[in-house]
């Protein structure tokens, strides 16, 4: 398939490589020094991710953020694998935010953004250009799922690296060839004269060891530990006994302890401040204005939020103050009409207008919060040379350059240390609380720990933007499908990340998922249009796809359906040259019994999406009761991920996924009134509980091929899955969410 | 000065009587495994247990509880033995792991109630909020313990 990218799309990649390319200018200034061959007192640097100790454990440092999506696991398995030791032997940290840790895979999808799966990606002279300048460019991050597929050949050379060191120290106090040596066990071994050495008794010396400029992997067929079924998280441990030290419970000496206010409407600043009352207060250390809040600082949470809410603050609420949802509903129905164009192949306009059938539909969706279970916090301590930093952070780089801006000092001067997350989902890609915890340190002199409330961190988010999708499709006399369009309008998060790059357009994030769409449709256009308003949106679980897989397979299910076609029948029948796709969406029907009879009030419903690499269908099963009553009875996932580090996890983060899809597609709703967001906890912003949580399958496709994210693509499936699920049960189609204002209870 | 029983051992602590037990369990007491989710006893993680029974800590003001014993993540078991730790660990339920304490004391305190809960019972009991969508698996580690607590 040819497609002619516009030239608003060629725009949108220069935008975003020169975004890149000013990030990388601003890592390289802040270059550390590596470790790799330095000693310290408990053992030596092997290379800048695996340290040895003297007493035989081996800590890995990852680089990436832990937040339940199993990255530890992964990284240690792929070094394991090489070094030759067992995970029960290794410790895993993130690590103090470094160079060593760049994510190059999360720079390659900014640079050539991802369609399709692993295998399909740039090779060759042009991968290697790429990689390249994603290297030079590229930063410190977890996101995109992109952990495993940065860390898969990297993390195994790594591993491979520190094995040769050992092995060459073993071999250099043997007086043999480093050849005839091996590793067994966290120890080298040299099977002739049967001598065999730990690898804490060879630490120290194979730090001096010149690491090898190339190291050979062991081929798959030798791997004991990628892949193996029964692998158990490094990090559980820790979460079923209250040990895990997450961002609150970082406790550092004389530490002070802040709430925060931020100005309810977007934009809004602080007009006067009464804090007479709230400084007289036991406990109370400073009452702090900041652009667009106020913290209170008090030697307790519990007294600094006390504090918080005996101020008498009031805002100027700004230029967004009349800004409500219904403004946003209508400033996307009229972007919509002047979506311009993005992507075509062949004549879509004309295709469609001698189509015998003609179908056409709008899909609406809202702005979401992510609602991490953690709310925002960030412990800082600003002293004379150094600023310390304490954050349960996705986006390392940023953060440090968040925190050296706050504090006034050099990227080099900040020491960043990522704890365990309370959930990511996007969220956490963001620094403005980092930021703020800095700016109070700084002004109190001594370490504080900022830690929002469940109301700021669900009114202060950057939203899952909310989207009108226009989708329109014709079908010729035997019901093929022929031409297809869609026209997407939102808000674009990259320009309100970057508001430097805000004239190019619609940007590559608002439109993955309806780029390069994997269906053999012949005639076809993609159109965007950007919405700008004060709501603040970022990159939420999925992102872009989350919006665009709901309109994409509502849409072909409305085909089928016009077509008089099964829709399973209807996708294979376009996906030709994509078997993987089309044996996934095989592997979820056959395992969700598809076109096995329904009791009345029941029904299926199906959807296949490509996202961060890898390919996800997804069967919902449907019961509606009386009074519209609705139950999500099971759901059934095929994955095919290619290769598969851990397939549990995998397993574990496709549930999540769908569980976190569930309560988007069923309650999920931020709406704006009076330049502010609505809702502000959870009794207001409803999500899936136990007792709504369906029973998940999930079913993976054991492949050979270069491994996708996993921690995504479980996401975008669902909701049109449930909503095609819904159409097949009732006849009514769901073309607007949540799916609780369509007249449903659940 | 109130006096709690937390975890079998006597701690007194001195703080305003409108404090939830929540802040003096993680700030006076610096027990840090249970968590602040909502503030409003709405997701359940600050669950901890008062005698056998599950309650939201930020919603309880220590002030009424003196003399109260309370049970956190730390007291199930000082080695991840407590059948609820095990089944946890088997089913590698946690993902973030930031509810699983109030999730855990919650179960804790369904199978006190109802040592072998059926599907609908884990329902009705355990409405706390998980992000990551762990419920499968949660409902599940729930049933093994109780096998195993027989």
């Amino acid at each position: 398939m040819r497609l002619r990218p516009s030239r608003r799309a060629v725009l949108v990649g220069a935008g975003a490589l020169g975004l890149l390319v000013g990030v990388g200018a601003w890592r390289l200034a802040h270059k550390r020094a590596s470790l790799a061959g330095t000693r310290d007192a408990d053992g030596a640097f092997l290379h800048d991710w695996i340290h040895v100790g003297v007493d035989g454990i081996v800590t890995v440092r990852t680089g990436l953020s832990e937040m339940g999506q199993g990255a530890f696991t992964g990284v240690a398995t792929l070094i394991a694998e090489e070094l030759g030791c067992r995970l029960e032997a290794m410790r895993v940290e993130t690590g103090l935010a470094s160079d060593a840790f760049k994510n190059i895979a999360a720079g390659r999808d900014i640079l050539t953004p991802s369609h399709g799966l692993a295998a399909g990606q740039p090779s060759g002279f042009a991968g290697a250009v790429i990689d390249f300048v994603a290297e030079v460019a590229t930063a410190q991050v977890t996101g995109g799922s992109s952990a495993i597929v940065d860390r898969f050949t990297r993390a195994r050379q790594a591993g491979a690296v520190a094995r040769a060191m050992l092995i060459q120290a073993a071999a250099r106090r043997w007086g043999v060839e480093p050849g005839q040596c091996a590793v067994r066990d966290g120890a080298a071994v040299h099977a002739a004269s049967k001598r065999s050495e730990g690898f804490g008794a060879l630490a120290l010396a194979a730090a001096g060891e010149t690491p090898p400029a190339t190291v050979a992997l062991k081929p798959r067929a030798q791997w004991t530990l990628i892949g193996a079924e029964k692998t158990p998280r490094v990090d559980i441990p820790f979460k079923v006994d209250g040990s895990a030290e997450f961002g609150i419970d970082v406790r550092r000496p004389a530490m002070a302890f802040a709430a925060i206010a931020h100005c309810p409407t977007f934009g809004g600043s602080l007009k006067s401040l009464d804090d007479a009352e709230a400084r007289k207060m036991a406990g109370v250390v400073k009452i702090v204005a900041l652009p667009g809040a106020v913290a209170a600082i008090a030697d307790s949470t519990w007294r600094a939020k006390r504090a918080l809410a005996a101020l008498k603050i009031v805002w100027n609420e700004g230029p967004a103050a009349a800004l409500d949802s219904a403004a946003i509903a209508a400033s996307l129905a009229a972007a919509i009409e002047r979506a311009g164009e993005v992507e075509a192949e062949g004549d879509f306009a004309a295709a469609y207008a001698a189509a015998p059938t003609r179908l056409a539909a709008d899909y609406s969706l809202p702005y979401l919060a992510h609602a991490t279970m953690e709310p925002m916090n960030c412990t800082a301590e600003v002293g004379a040379d150094f600023v310390e930093v304490w954050a349960p952070t996705q986006a390392q780089s940023d953060a440090v350059a968040a925190a050296a801006e706050a504090a006034g000092v050099g990227a080099e001067r900040v020491r960043l240390h990522t704890t365990y997350l309370g959930g990511g989902f996007g969220r956490r890609l963001e620094s403005d609380y980092v930021a703020e915890a800095v700016a109070l340190a700084k002004i109190v002199g001594r370490p504080v720990q900022l830690l929002w409330s469940r109301e700021e961190d669900m009114q202060h988010d950057f939203y899952r933007p909310a989207a009108l999708v226009r989708a329109e499709g014709g079908l010729d006399a035997s019901g093929r499908p022929i031409a297809l369009r869609f026209a997407l309008a939102s808000q674009s998060i990259l320009s309100r990340a970057h508001p430097s790059v805000r004239w190019i357009g619609p940007d590559l994030w608002q439109l993955e998922g309806l780029l390069k769409i994997p269906y053999g449709i012949p005639q076809r256009r993609i159109d965007a249009a950007t919405i700008d308003n004060a709501v603040p949106v970022g990159s939420w679980r999925s992102v872009g796809h989350s919006i665009a897989a709901f309109a994409k397979e509502c849409f072909i299910d409305e085909m089928a359906h016009a077509a008089g076609a099964d829709p399973v029948a209807f996708r294979v029948a376009m996906l030709a040259d994509q078997p993987r796709l089309a044996a996934a969406l095989k592997l979820a029907a056959d395992k969700a019994g598809w076109g096995a009879p329904l009791a009345a009030g029941r029904g299926r419903g199906i959807a296949l999406h490509v996202s961060f690499l890898s390919a996800v269908a997804q069967v919902v099963e449907v019961s509606v009761g009386a009074g519209a009553a609705l139950r999500i009875e099971r759901v059934v996932a095929a994955v095919d991920c290619g290769t598969i580090v851990n397939p549990d996890v995998v397993r574990a983060q496709i549930e999540g996924a769908i569980v976190f899809a569930l309560s988007a597609a069923l309650f999920g709703k931020i709406t704006i009134r009076g330049g502010r967001v609505e809702q502000q906890n959870f009794p207001d912003y409803e999500v899936v509980r136990m007792a709504q949580a369906p029973r998940v399958e999930v079913h993976l496709v054991q492949g050979a091929e270069p491994p996708g994210g996993v921690g995504e693509p479980g996401a975008p499936p669902l909701a049109p899955a449930l909503a095609n699920a819904i159409f097949s049960a009732t006849g009514r189609r769901i073309r607007s969410l949540p799916i609780v204002d369509q007249g449903f209870s659940a | 000065m109130t006096k709690l029983t937390v975890n079998g051992a006597e701690r007194r602590f001195e703080v305003e009587a409108d404090t939830p037990l929540l802040w003096v369990i993680r700030d006076a007491l610096g027990l840090t495994g249970t968590k602040f989710g909502c503030g409003v006893g709405a997701c359940g993680a600050c669950t901890v247990l008062i005698g056998d029974d599950a309650v939201r800590s930020c919603s309880v003001l220590a002030g009424g509880l003196d003399g109260a014993s309370v049970t956190t993540i730390e007291g199930l078991s000082p080695d991840r033995s407590h059948p609820l730790q095990v089944a946890w660990i088997a089913a590698q339920a946690p993902q973030c792991g930031y509810c699983q304490s109030g999730m855990m004391l919650a179960a804790a305190a369904l199978l006190k109630a109802i040592p072998r809960p059926s599907d609908a019972d884990i329902d009705a009991a355990i409405a706390n909020i998980c992000r990551c969508g762990t419920y499968p698996r949660v409902r599940a580690a729930i049933h093994k313990a109780a096998e195993a607590m027989g």
